[in-house]
């Protein structure tokens, strides 16, 4: 059990309504540990936003409470924000100041002491890797190198805890990974991590991850642990006819999940489903030429499709 | 085949800055066509020129048989434009939006009742027809955005990373409709930072500082990978990546999801291996893998740099993240 000084989030039974009725965030509970890279992934118009924006004091929470650090976002909210950083999906930045301008700008904004900006800035930089652009006008930054500088903005006042709301949408893979290179090295420093994303490769990278669904967290576990939740084994079907072996594995109740992902049909089977060669013959009958059926780690897209397709099926059920 | 898209040295200058340098590209009608590239290589540039909503400086743009400089109007009526920014009135219903680009594009009623049933089925909106845009979610909002760019049925649609932010189901069901597009004979160039969304393209152009630094059939961009690729699994990655990166007969070292990948270069997998112990990290599994476009995009960005870099010879603008003093560290 960790203890509450070592926890960095404490929510409890948080909900946000918006107008009378939709419940965006609906009874959330759970606690992030001090020092956790922590993800939140799910479907589009999950919530996901909404619990980041009131647990970083953005919005008022509709019922329930969350203390960041032991202090209530409710009742303290000051002294949560003096902990915590918040970088939102629109983040803004002086298109017509410098670097360096935006960052002693956002300092004196967060009350950082005089003396200490110039120093705090050169470090941050450093550590984003936009030294040598130190003087160039925002505007004229490429948009990898423009999140980098998002993140060294929340990151002036030092905070203990970091909210990330998709901070690498519309980044390329280099500059997504640079970002990332990043988040480790605040990690290693034991700053807490809780970011928002919609790419799976970057949720495997969190200590713990969440699934968000329908406005309540569905489950939430190690990377390890969610995958581990997909009863079955995941196949890689490669065909050039990956939309008629789709339309050919679907229907099989033993096929838990069929997607096409690039080059290649992706494919959870039950594990009491047939083998490789008996689906490679299946498929082969129905004049479906396969180069290869072969079975691949358990990843965490594979996983997110899974959960989705649960959580809908259960919402269907339900309704 | 006859063409779609055929640029020659095409070429735009914002003022010293050479937005797109002599680009040479031709599409072939009925592809799906993945323009691929960093943040500010000139992929938009290159979109809105053949768009006709801005004119190159020099070269030549055809766009189906058209002139797209000369003749921006005849290019503009058959084709269709669509951006991560959805261009939908937020305050707007569902019909309503439908309604007002059939009006742009000077439908006739009865034409305009036949698209308005055909977009809704596809996009899933039946029934929700007058619910205003800005309560859809990001994924309905995506296929309306579609419905409305293909409203007046054009011949070609640009895609300019039509699905940024989008969850991995929702681009899953959006790429469903643009192999139905394509497979009633409509040509798609698209723009995408998910690389398995490249590797669904039947060919991929790869653009870096506003020139083309690759093209080809996925199969044949990852063909340029002719060094062998190894996916790592260890248990301390970042310490991993720092003993490799000071290694430099290593070509590149990266994180996949929770797994490395390394282009050995002129080293060799038993060298990892050894290196790796020796930085006392923990290797629970080695193999060498059949390079992904992504490790091809990777590993193009980081030879056009070093090429960029020994050409100017300033410093790397590749991210040095410094070994930070530890306090504390949550790493066991």
């Amino acid at each position: 059990m960790t203890d509450a000084l070592d926890m960095a989030i404490d929510a409890k039974g948080l909900a946000h309504r918006f107008g009378s009725s939709v419940l965006a965030v609906d009874d959330v509970s759970f606690a992030v540990g001090a020092g956790e890279i922590f993800g939140l992934v799910g479907p589009d118009g999950a919530g996901k936003s909404t619990l980041i924006r009131m647990l970083s004091t953005v919005l008022r929470p509709s019922e329930g409470d969350a203390d960041i650090f032991g202090a209530s976002v409710l009742h303290k909210p000051a002294a949560v924000k003096r902990r915590i950083g918040y970088m939102s999906q629109r983040f803004s930045l002086y298109p017509d100041l410098t670097v360096t301008e935006n960052l002693s700008f956002f300092a004196s904004l967060r009350g950082v002491p005089r003396r200490e900006i110039r120093p705090r800035s050169a470090r941050l930089l450093e550590f984003a890797g936009l030294t040598e652009f130190a003087n160039r006008q925002a505007q004229f930054l490429s948009g990898g190198m423009k999140q980098k500088l998002a993140l060294a903005v929340t990151l002036i006042h030092e905070p203990d805890l970091l909210f990330l709301d998709e901070p690498t949408t519309g980044v390329d893979p280099v500059s997504r990974r640079e970002f990332w290179r990043i988040i480790a090295g605040l990690h290693r420093r034991g700053i807490t991590v809780f970011v928002a994303t919609p790419y799976m490769d970057e949720a495997e990278r969190c200590t713990h991850v969440a699934f968000m669904d329908g406005g309540r967290i569905l489950f939430r576990d190690t990377p390890t642990g969610l995958k581990a939740r997909v009863p079955g084994r995941l196949l890689e079907v490669c065909t050039k006819d990956q939309r008629k072996a789709r339309a050919l594995l679907g229907p099989y109740p033993w096929a838990l999940s069929v997607t096409v992902l690039g080059e290649v049909v992706r494919l959870i089977v039950a594990l009491d489903g047939p083998s490789e060669l008996e689906i490679q013959a299946l498929l082969s009958s129905a004049g479906v030429v396969t180069q290869c059926v072969r079975p691949v780690r358990v990843d965490m897209e594979a996983t997110f499709a899974f959960l989705a397709e649960e959580a809908r099926l259960d919402r269907e059920v339900a309704s | 085949m006859e063409s779609a898209i055929q640029l020659k040295a095409l070429t735009k200058r914002f003022g010293s800055f050479t937005a797109v340098d002599a680009v040479d590209l031709d599409v072939r009608r009925g592809e799906i066509f993945g323009f691929l590239g960093p943040n500010g290589s000139g992929k938009t540039t290159t979109i809105r020129m053949l768009c006709g909503v801005i004119a190159p400086t020099s070269g030549q743009a055809t766009v189906l048989g058209h002139d797209a400089i000369k003749d921006p109007e005849a290019v503009r009526r058959r084709i269709g434009y669509m951006s991560q920014k959805f261009s939908l009135f937020e305050d707007l219903t569902v019909d309503e939006n439908l309604r007002f680009y059939a009006g742009v594009y000077d439908l006739t009623d009865e034409k305009f009742a036949a698209r308005r049933e055909y977009i809704l089925r596809m996009a899933d909106l039946v029934g929700r027809e007058g619910e205003l845009t800005a309560n859809l979610s990001v994924g309905w909002k995506q296929r309306l955005a579609l419905g409305c760019a293909t409203i007046h049925e054009p011949e070609l649609i640009f895609l300019d990373e039509p699905t940024s932010g989008v969850d991995p189901t929702a681009r899953r069901h959006f790429w469903e409709l643009l192999y139905e597009l394509a497979d009633s004979g409509v040509t798609l160039f698209v723009t995408t930072h998910y690389m398995d969304e490249a590797a669904h393209c039947s060919r991929l152009a790869f653009i870096y500082n506003g020139r083309l630094a690759a093209c080809g059939t996925p199969g044949e961009i990852r063909a340029l990978m002719t060094e062998t690729v190894l996916e790592v699994d260890v248990d301390d990655a970042e310490a991993a990546l720092l003993a490799l990166e000071r290694v430099s007969e290593i070509r590149e070292a990266y994180m996949s999801g929770a797994v490395l990948h390394v282009n050995v270069g002129a080293s060799s997998p038993a060298s990892v291996v050894e290196l790796l112990a020796a930085a006392g990290v923990t290797v629970r599994g080695i193999e060498v893998v059949d390079p992904t476009i992504e490790d091809v995009f990777v590993h193009l960005v980081t030879q056009q740099r070093a090429a960029g870099e020994t050409l100017a010879a300033t410093a790397p603008e590749a991210v040095a993240v410094p070994n930070p003093p530890v306090s504390g560290s949550p790493d066991a």
